[in-house]
Formats: structure tokens, C-alpha cells, sequence
């Protein structure tokens, strides 16, 4: 699905992440690491966010320019940062309007993912007036509406409470797209296909999520 | 102009509305309401530079002029820029525009004093230049008397001058936005 | 949205399209300075009158709209006395009176999506050396951002005053300085990651 070659990342001189060199075909894929780890970095390779200092980084099938920004969408931990509309509606068709969808197709996108999630009844909502659950749901439907082939999240459940976390992580179980979740809550990881272990921006773990997790946790006694 | 600039202006300028709903502090002698918008327009030239404080108040005061209610008591249209204020409106571009040059200008030797001197310069001396004789032409009265009738205004703009300078060259410290103008000039 | 100024009712002010509403109030604005005298104070302020009696406002708004000017015009009045006379003085500040009167009807008689609305269909006719997609992006994010900050705002003012400093200007104004900007970098990363040029 997506390829990292040798990829390293500087930012004002400063190494964040060195030669990582990694091939993700699993549709299940999750990332841990320690705070300031360089996972977020990571992360934000998959799309193009941020671009590597040297190396490439190419899906499977890399035939279009824009090849990364348009396959593999990208769910922040604030959804707050990520709504850019003050209503609903308006904010599920910016993404659309950007990939100069015809009105008629933005708009049956636009239904279809609400009802999708269920998220019809706040379609005309104002998004500062939502609820922390309901604004990261808007968000993950505001990146699944442009139809991605991969879609990454960077903690995308920290903020949300108990019942929330599991409305968000039952839609995401639900996905055919392929899912990246970088995550410090192990336990939504354990029905991964694979999970990397990133430390001072290199891949110390790579395997099924029973192993990979229990390393990481022995890890972290002091 | 990037999209990253964008964000920072629009940020800005909903940063200066925001500051509307700020409690006024009243100055004890003269009675005089003191908002903290203006203190907004300071910040906005020393944190986000030239370019896009300035942008930042064009936009803010270009919403304004079409009637949204976005200054402080919940002012707005086209009617205001006309009233006894106006020149001092249109002087937040001016003056977010001038800190904003001046900062970049003195960048690498920003520190409290430079930042102080920059906003009074800017958010005060420049803002009176343009706001006051604005009064006497639309209210009619010699410039003299307007500006005697503004000195009420003065020492709560310094205070706001104290405060932006602090907020300032702290935020250069812990996220720095700004880049200077001497470097720049030397790439191109 | 951004205030609970508007007044809500329905009446032909309300219905009006905001650009119309927009135009009128600044023809009638510059008309007060190019038509200089009682003729065009008095025109002027039986039309604003007339438009506050068709939209069902009354006194008290005319009032609250007024009373952030009032310390100036009480100021203007009093030396426009000692300068001139009383009917000057009079004409001076009747203008100003209806100046801010005119520009208070339109704003407590149209939504805030009202005006958005009428700034981004005008986009649409404006010339192609204009950054439309740019403009548009930034009157949306103002909106969506300006509850936003306040919301950062009173956190921020209620962390400090857990450490007694509320009353501080500089202990609220850099977490939200830094807070906004850190915002800001995230937002226009997951406005690229929308695939926005």
C-alpha cells in the first residue's frame, strides 16, 4: 500500500526522524512511540503534510502527482483544529470543493457520509456548538467524504470520554479503507494487523500487536 | 501569501473580535472605558509581522465596514468609519502595519525596551496622528482641541503598550513567527 | 453566531438582501458629508427613523447603540458650544447621532450568515487578479474561530485565576497568543491535508 524508503526528517538542524525504511501493505496498522518519539512526524509522511528531508515516500500504485495528498486522508487529535466551516455542511464540502467536485456530487457525498455515521441530524449544526464526540466524528467524516484509499490518525481518541472513544473506534473497526492509528491508548491496538514502536525517530518494533505492545510497555519501567 | 498565512490572519483578526467581549478596564481618574481591542492590533503587527498584522486588521475592518456587530459594545457598518472614531479604525492597519515593519527591523535585538518603544510608536504616536485630526474634520473642531480632548485616551494606550511589549517578546521566545527583516534582504 | 445583536422579527428591513441594505447605508453615510447641512441630517434621520419603526425596533435599541459614543459626542458638543453656537454644535452631533443610528439598522437586522453569504457571492464578480479561494477561506475561518478564541480566552483566564493572576493582562494574553498560533500551524496543516491550494 505504501512505501517508505530511507526516509529521514531534519527540522532547523535538528534530526526528528533517521532512515526509516518500511513497507505497510496491513489494512491495520498502529504506531506507538513515547511523547516527542517522532511519530507524529511519521504520521504526517503518510499525506504529505510533511515532506522528507531525503528519501521517498510512494503508494503502491504512485501514477498521479498528488498522488499521497489524494489517497490517504488525515484525522487530527483536536478536531477543533481540523473543522474549518462554521457549519456542518459547509465543512464536509470544503474538502469536495478542493477536488472541484461538481455540486450534484458534493452534495450526494455529502448525505451519503452522514448517513453513513449517522450524522444526519446535525447537517445544518453550527460545529462550535457540537460536542467533543460528535465534532471528532465530523471530522473523520469530513476526510472520508473525499473517499481516500488510507486515512491516518493521530490520537484521534485522546480528548473523547469512554462511550465516545468507542462510538469512534466501532466506525473506525468499521472501515474499508486502509486505517493508521497512532495511538497512546494500547488497548484499540490489540486487533491490529501490525504495530511499529517508534523511538528517537527511528522503528525499534515492528510486528503483530501482542509483542510489539508488551516490549513497549517493559519499556517503559523504570 | 500561503495558506498558512491565511490561517494567521484570519486567526488574528478573530483574536482583535474576541478581545471586544474582554471586560473594559475603567481608569480611575478620567472615567474613560478602556477596551482591549486595541491591544489586539499591537499584537497582531508584533507577533505576525508587516504583511499580515496589517492584512489581519483589513480584514477585521473590512467586515466591520459591511455591518457585522464586531467592536467593542457591538458596533458595526460602514456608519462608524464616518463617526468621531473612524480615523483611529482605519489607523489599526496603519499602525499594526508600522509595529509589524518595526519588529521585523529590529528582530534580532528585540527585548522589552525596543518592544515597548516599537508599540508606543506605532499604537500610540502614528494611531493619534491619523485618529485625531480625523475628529476635527468630521466633528469640525481645530485639531489642537481634538487632541486635547483625546489625552483622556492616552495613558490607557500605554498601559496597553506595557502589555503588548511583554506579550511580544515573550511569544518571540517560546514561538516565533516573525522573520526578520535584515536577514531576509541579505538572501535576496 | 458572533453576538446576540440581532433582533429577530420579520419585517421588510429584515427581508431586505444585505447588499441592498449594505449600499443604502453607505450612499446615505456619504450623502451626510457631501450634503452638507439640516436638510440632509433631517432626510436622513426621518429615513432611519422610518426604517426603525418598519423593523419593530424601538428606543432601547437606539439607545444601547448609542451609548458607546456617548462620552465623545457629550465632548464634541461642549466645545463645538464654546466654539460656535448651539445649532451648529446641534447639526455636529444630530450627524453623528445619525450616522451610527443608520449603521445600527443594519447590523441588528441581519444575520451574520446573512452577510457572509452577500460577501461571497460578491466575490464571485469581482476581477481575477483577486485571491477569491484565499478571501473566501479567510472570512470562513474568522467565523468558525472567533467563538473559538473566546473559548480559549475564558479557559485561560479561569487557569490563571486558579494561580490568582486574572486579573493580569500578560499571564492571559501569552497562553492565548501561543495557544492560537500552535492552533493556527494545525489548522492550515489540515487545511493542505484537504487537498486546499
Amino acid at each position: 500500500m505504501i512505501a517508505f524508503t530511507d526516509v529521514s526528517v531534519e527540522k532547523n538542524g535538528v534530526a526528528i526522524l533517521g532512515g526509516i525504511t518500511v513497507h505497510l501493505k496491513e489494512r491495520r496498522v498502529g504506531i506507538i512511540g513515547r511523547n516527542g518519539s517522532g511519530k507524529s512526524t511519521f504520521a504526517r509522511l503518510f499525506n504529505g503534510i510533511e515532506k522528507p528531508t531525503s528519501g521517498r515516500v510512494a503508494l503502491d500504485a504512485p501514477h498521479e502527482r498528488e498522488a499521497l495528498r489524494r489517497h490517504v486522508g488525515f484525522v487530527f487529535q483536536n478536531p477543533d483544529n481540523q473543522i474549518v466551516y462554521p457549519i456542518v455542511s459547509e465543512d464536509l464540502a470544503f474538502g469536495l470543493k478542493n477536488l472541484k467536485l461538481s455540486a450534484r456530487e458534493t452534495q450526494a457525498r455529502i448525505e451519503a457520509v452522514l448517513e453513513r455515521f449517522d450524522l444526519t441530524h446535525l447537517r445544518d449544526r453550527f460545529t462550535h456548538q457540537l460536542s467533543g464526540g460528535e465534532k471528532q466524528m465530523i471530522a473523520l467524516a469530513g476526510v472520508l467524504v473525499m473517499r481516500p484509499r488510507m486515512i491516518v490518525l493521530d490520537e484521534p481518541t485522546t480528548l473523547l470520554d469512554l462511550w465516545n472513544k468507542r462510538k469512534f473506534m466501532t466506525a473506525i473497526d468499521a472501515l474499508d479503507e486502509h486505517v493508521v492509528l497512532v495511538s497512546h491508548d494500547l488497548d484499540l491496538l490489540a486487533d491490529f494487523d501490525r504495530v511499529l514502536h517508534i523511538e528517537d525517530g527511528t522503528i525499534v518494533a515492528d510486528g503483530d500487536p501482542a509483542t510489539v505492545v508488551a516490549g513497549y510497555v517493559a519499556s517503559a519501567r523504570c | 501569501m500561503d495558506t498558512r498565512d491565511v490561517v494567521f490572519i484570519a486567526l488574528f483578526a478573530a483574536i482583535v473580535a474576541a478581545l471586544a467581549v474582554f471586560p473594559p478596564i475603567t481608569l480611575p481618574v478620567v472615567g474613560v472605558p478602556v477596551t482591549a481591542q486595541s491591544l489586539g492590533v499591537m499584537l497582531a503587527g508584533g507577533v505576525l509581522g508587516a504583511a499580515r498584522g496589517g492584512l489581519a486588521l483589513v480584514l477585521f475592518l473590512a467586515l466591520v465596514a459591511l455591518g457585522l456587530p464586531l467592536l467593542a459594545g457591538g458596533r458595526g457598518g460602514f456608519g462608524v468609519f464616518l463617526g468621531p472614531s473612524g480615523g483611529f479604525l482605519v489607523g489599526w492597519i496603519v499602525a499594526a502595519f508600522a509595529i509589524g515593519f518595526l519588529t521585523e527591523l529590529f528582530w534580532n535585538r528585540l527585548n522589552y525596551v525596543v518592544a515597548l518603544a516599537i508599540c508606543v510608536a506605532g499604537g500610540v504616536v502614528l494611531l493619534y496622528a491619523i485618529g485625531v485630526p480625523w475628529i476635527a474634520a468630521v466633528a469640525k473642531i481645530p485639531v489642537g482641541t481634538a487632541l486635547t480632548g483625546s489625552l483622556p485616551f492616552i495613558p490607557g494606550d500605554i498601559v496597553k503598550a506595557l502589555v503588548a511589549a511583554g506579550v511580544i517578546v515573550t511569544v518571540k521566545r517560546s514561538y516565533p513567527i516573525i522573520t526578520p527583516r535584515s536577514r531576509t534582504q541579505k538572501q535576496t | 453566531m458572533l453576538t446576540d445583536l440581532y433582533v429577530f422579527a420579520d419585517s421588510p428591513v429584515h427581508r431586505a438582501r444585505p447588499v441592498v441594505k449594505i449600499a443604502a447605508l453607505v450612499v446615505l453615510c456619504t450623502s451626510l458629508f457631501v450634503f452638507e447641512g439640516w436638510i440632509a441630517v433631517t432626510v436622513a434621520g426621518v429615513l432611519v427613523f422610518a426604517g426603525f419603526a418598519l423593523a419593530g425596533l424601538g428606543p432601547r435599541h437606539a439607545i444601547v447603540s448609542l451609548r458607546p459614543a456617548l462620552w465623545i459626542l457629550a465632548a464634541i458638543f461642549a466645545v463645538q458650544l464654546y466654539m460656535t453656537d448651539v445649532v451648529f454644535a446641534g447639526f455636529i452631533v444630530a450627524r453623528f447621532v445619525v450616522l451610527i443610528l443608520a449603521a445600527a439598522l443594519v447590523t441588528l437586522t441581519t444575520r451574520t450568515s446573512e452577510f457572509v453569504d452577500g460577501i461571497l457571492s460578491a466575490l464571485r464578480f469581482a476581477p481575477s487578479w483577486v485571491p477569491k479561494a484565499q478571501i473566501a477561506l479567510a472570512v470562513s475561518l474568522f467565523l468558525r474561530f472567533v467563538p473559538l478564541v473566546r473559548t480559549a480566552l475564558d479557559d485561560v483566564r479561569e487557569a490563571q485565576r486558579a494561580r490568582g493572576l486574572d486579573r493580569n493582562l500578560k499571564a492571559i494574553l501569552v497562553p492565548l497568543v501561543v495557544r492560537i498560533l500552535k492552533t493556527a500551524d494545525e489548522v492550515s496543516q489540515a487545511i493542505y491535508a484537504r487537498s486546499f491550494d
